[in-house]
């Protein structure tokens, strides 16, 4: 999904109505890199405006570090060293996608976690179901009560 | 005058819905039936002050009263008559009062609607809503009046920000609030029938209809505001995992659960302690939503009362009801007998499934708009979660829920064979697999997984056919006995069909637009085209136009197709001089199964103008498929054994059975 979580922040702050973003000059030659470049700008977020990726944002900052991405990638440097190189100056708020790491371990696997302690106890609980005897029988008495009752009514419940 | 007398009605509302918490309550505890006859009465009048009051308010911004201090920030003379009127709610002291009009209007519909509910659950039923009513009052009152006066007069109003100035916006947070306030009823009912001790089948059946409206008008609230993102943001974006529409997805996931296990707790009696859990926290995480909104915690374009004080009011309301409810559940529910056997393949079990899976999508959402603020909290730490988090792990999770659900509804209660039900889906796995080859074939190049994404969504639609065509026995029997079938079956199985359906037919649209949307970003001079999609745009002009309160740029955009002319899109950029701000205006032209967008930019060098354009393949279905989801609501509240009151028929009537 293309990143566009700040384009209400954008549209908040009203400094853009023009959302073309990636100027034409800062393109690169190489539509290989090109594309890097972009599906990396995506995943950057732009530091000046709140929730919003580098890719979409038309703040200078945000264009200043769209040529970083760009010199970098035009430097030879894979993804995974463009990402560093932008962590390193910016921090891990920088990455629209938090880091596997000790302070994202709960972010990444609680919902995992939920499924699976849910499922346990679906589990558990199906199996004590399985476990419980079936319903008691009516007692002859309960049974002549309920004939009664039915007879009177003479219109069975369902 | 009327200000003030609107004013002073919400007061007297404050003080109306106190006495209705404690009065029946106290009444009912004591069995006392004059005490617990208080409760309707109070319902209706605090319904008829709260409306007063709004209607003050509502006529202070029609005739531009900008001595009252709202009107004079959110509205202007110059506006358009429906934006004064949605200007009431454009704001944060006018939207609260929406909310506890909303409040209002569903605890009155009880007094009205409710006579055959046993007394004292309905008194505890009103006071428990009464109290939620207490809370947010107080909290209007107190902090956020929307009456506050301006001396000397202003002349002219500041106009409301150009982006709520629309119609589909206008009525977004009406249908949202009754979603989120909505489920304060079956919170009502929750509190009430652990107060009570007591859950039974009739509790459950009438604790549906409600889940049914706040669900439906939950539905209708979200897919307006995100119809709006799409023609109003300028790229055809419908989704973003901001915060605050997390906050509204949140509710509407658990809501759903709840719907589900519901239908067990009333057909079969089981998963009662678990329903009570639901309600209580769908209306949990509504109130969260609002507090997320209101405290400005996360910023956000909704989020347009930035104020940590009135943020802090809110947290105390979040946590008393939500504690509070919670404590009790801790305290009460392991009274609760539970009944209903059933064997782990069955529509219990299937029901059960689908509840885990919600709770872990709901889980997923919680903990990626949450974790930021509490890492920071902790540890100072700053991270973002975007999109792709949500990407991660709500959509597999829904994944399997979608291969899932077509399954459901072919399995019977208590025992089910899982073979049959598969077998009558065959049909509907081969249209899903053909649908996987076509979609390959098509978009050869696009992204991989998007194809898939497509067969699940063929697989949704299908399903829910061969459910409708398996229950009136189609080909299987004469045509004609079939339809007589399909007159009687229950509106609620129809229901089921279209809900399902619904969400195979968003599915396909959120996939079309995600994988196969085509852009164009150009700069051209009048006269010359660009190509997109099939289509030839040619830009003709650039003209000018005055709008009631905006001048705007218009783009003359001819659309031609194979050399046939399809007439023009007028895209516009408006200029609003009240709140100098501007707003551009895409133009949409639709044929029902993707969307042409087309978006004027800046005006470019040498004569020239940006001209962006999109063709968004299957867009359209997103918003047809969940107004069918809210369609197949609608069936299920008319449902005869659903209809709000309707239980009256003599079956019925043996209702309140004790729990076994």
């Amino acid at each position: 999904m293309r990143s566009l979580l700040a384009a209400l922040v954008l549209l908040f702050a009203m400094a853009a109505p023009s959302l073309a973003l990636v100027d034409p000059s800062e393109r690169l030659a190489d539509p290989v890199q090109e594309q890097r470049a972009r599906a990396i700008s995506k995943n950057l977020r732009c530091m000046v405006c709140q929730n919003q990726s580098i890719d979409d944002s038309d703040a200078e900052l945000a264009g200043d570090l769209r040529r970083v991405v760009r010199e970098r990638i035009a430097a030879g440097d894979t993804d995974a060293e463009v990402y560093d190189f932008v962590v390193a100056r910016y921090g891990d708020f920088v990455l629209m996608t938090p880091r596997f790491g000790p302070a994202t371990l709960l972010l990444w696997l609680g919902p995992l976690l939920v499924l699976v302690l849910g499922g346990g106890i679906v589990i558990a609980v199906t199996r004590r179901q399985a476990a419980r005897p079936a319903e008691p029988r009516l007692s002859p008495v309960e049974a002549a009560k309920l004939a009664a009752l039915l007879e009177k009514d003479g219109n069975p419940r369902d | 005058m009327i200000v003030e007398l609107g004013h002073f009605a919400l007061i007297l509302a404050l003080a109306v819905s106190i006495v209705q918490t404690f009065v029946p309550a106290i009444g009912a505890h004591r069995r006392d039936a004059q005490l617990m006859r208080v409760g309707e009465p109070a319902a209706i009048l605090q319904l008829a002050l709260i409306a007063f009051s709004f209607g003050a308010l509502t006529w202070a911004f029609v005739v531009s009263d900008f001595s009252v201090k709202l009107v004079y920030d959110y509205s202007h003379s110059l506006k358009p008559m429906i934006f004064k009127i949605s200007g009431v709610w454009g704001n944060h002291e006018g939207s609260m009062l929406l909310w506890v009009l909303i409040l209002a209007l569903f605890g009155a519909m009880v007094a009205l609607f409710g006579k055959n509910l046993p007394d004292t659950l309905r008194a505890r039923v009103l006071a428990v809503q009464a109290s939620i009513a207490v809370a947010f009052l107080l909290f209007v009152v107190f902090t956020s009046n929307p009456f506050a006066r301006l001396d000397p007069a202003p002349f002219e109003g500041t106009g409301l920000n150009p982006l709520l100035q629309d119609r589909a916006l206008a009525f977004h947070p009406p249908w949202l609030y009754a979603g989120y306030v909505g489920f304060s009823m079956t919170f009502s009912f929750a509190v009430a029938a652990l107060i009570e001790g007591r859950v039974d089948a009739s509790w459950a059946r009438w604790v549906r209809p409600w889940t049914l409206m706040a669900w439906l008008s939950l539905t209708i609230g979200i897919a307006m505001g995100s119809w709006w993102a799409y023609y109003t943001l300028g790229w055809g974006g419908f989704w973003f995992w901001d915060p605050v529409e997390n906050a509204s997805l949140m509710p509407w996931i658990a809501g759903t659960a709840l719907l589900h296990s519901a239908i067990v707790a009333e057909k079969r009696g089981a998963l009662k302690s678990w329903t009570i859990l639901l309600a209580i926290l769908a209306f949990s995480l509504s109130l969260l939503g609002t507090f997320l909104v209101r405290s400005g915690v996360l910023t956000s374009v909704h989020a347009f009362a930035v104020d940590p004080a009135r943020g802090s009011v809110i947290l105390g309301i979040l946590i008393f009801f939500v504690g509070g409810s919670l404590a009790l559940y801790a305290w009460r529910a392991p009274m609760l007998k539970t009944g209903g056997i059933f064997a782990p393949v069955s529509r219990e079990g299937a029901l059960l499934v689908n509840n885990l899976l919600l709770a872990a999508a709901t889980a997923s959402v919680f903990i990626g708009t949450l974790y930021p603020l509490f890492l920071d909290a902790l540890t100072g730490a700053k991270i973002t979660v975007g999109p792709p988090f949500f990407n991660y792990t709500f959509a597999p999770i829904f994944v399997l829920l979608f291969l899932l659900v077509p399954l459901g509804p072919f399995l019977g209660w208590k025992r089910a064979d899982i073979a049959a039900a598969a077998e009558r889906l065959y049909v509907a796995a081969g249209l899903a697999f053909l649908a996987l080859l076509t979609s390959f074939a098509f978009f050869y190049g696009g992204p991989f997984l998007a194809p898939f994404g497509m067969a699940l969504a063929v697989w949704l639609v299908a399903g829910a056919l061969s459910e409708i065509a398996w229950r009136i026995k189609l080909f299987s029997m004469p045509l004609d006995e079939s339809m007589a079938r399909a007159r009687r079956l229950p509106r609620a199985a129809w229901g089921t069909a279209l809900a399902h359906g619904g969400l195979g037919i968003c599915l396909a649209g959120v996939i079309g637009v995600t994988a196969w949307s085509e852009e164009l970003i150009t700069s051209v001079a009048p006269g010359e085209s660009a190509e997109i999609g099939g289509y030839t745009l040619t830009l003709e002009g650039v003209a000018l136009r005055d709008g009631p309160n905006f001048d705007a740029m218009v783009g003359v955009v001819r659309v031609a197709r194979d050399g046939r002319d399809l007439g023009v899109l007028t895209p516009e950029k408006r200029r609003f001089a009240a709140e100098r701000q501007e707003k551009t205006e895409p133009a949409i032209r639709t044929n029902g199964i993707s969307d042409l967008y087309v978006v004027l930019g800046e005006q470019a060098g040498d004569g020239k103008w940006v001209l962006r354009a999109y063709h968004n393949n299957l867009a359209p279905l997103i918003w047809i498929g969940g107004c069918i989801m809210a369609l197949g609501g609608v069936f299920s509240l008319m449902d005869r054994r659903l209809r709000v009151g309707a239980p009256t028929g003599a079956r019925v009537r043996l209702a309140p059975q004790p729990a076994e």
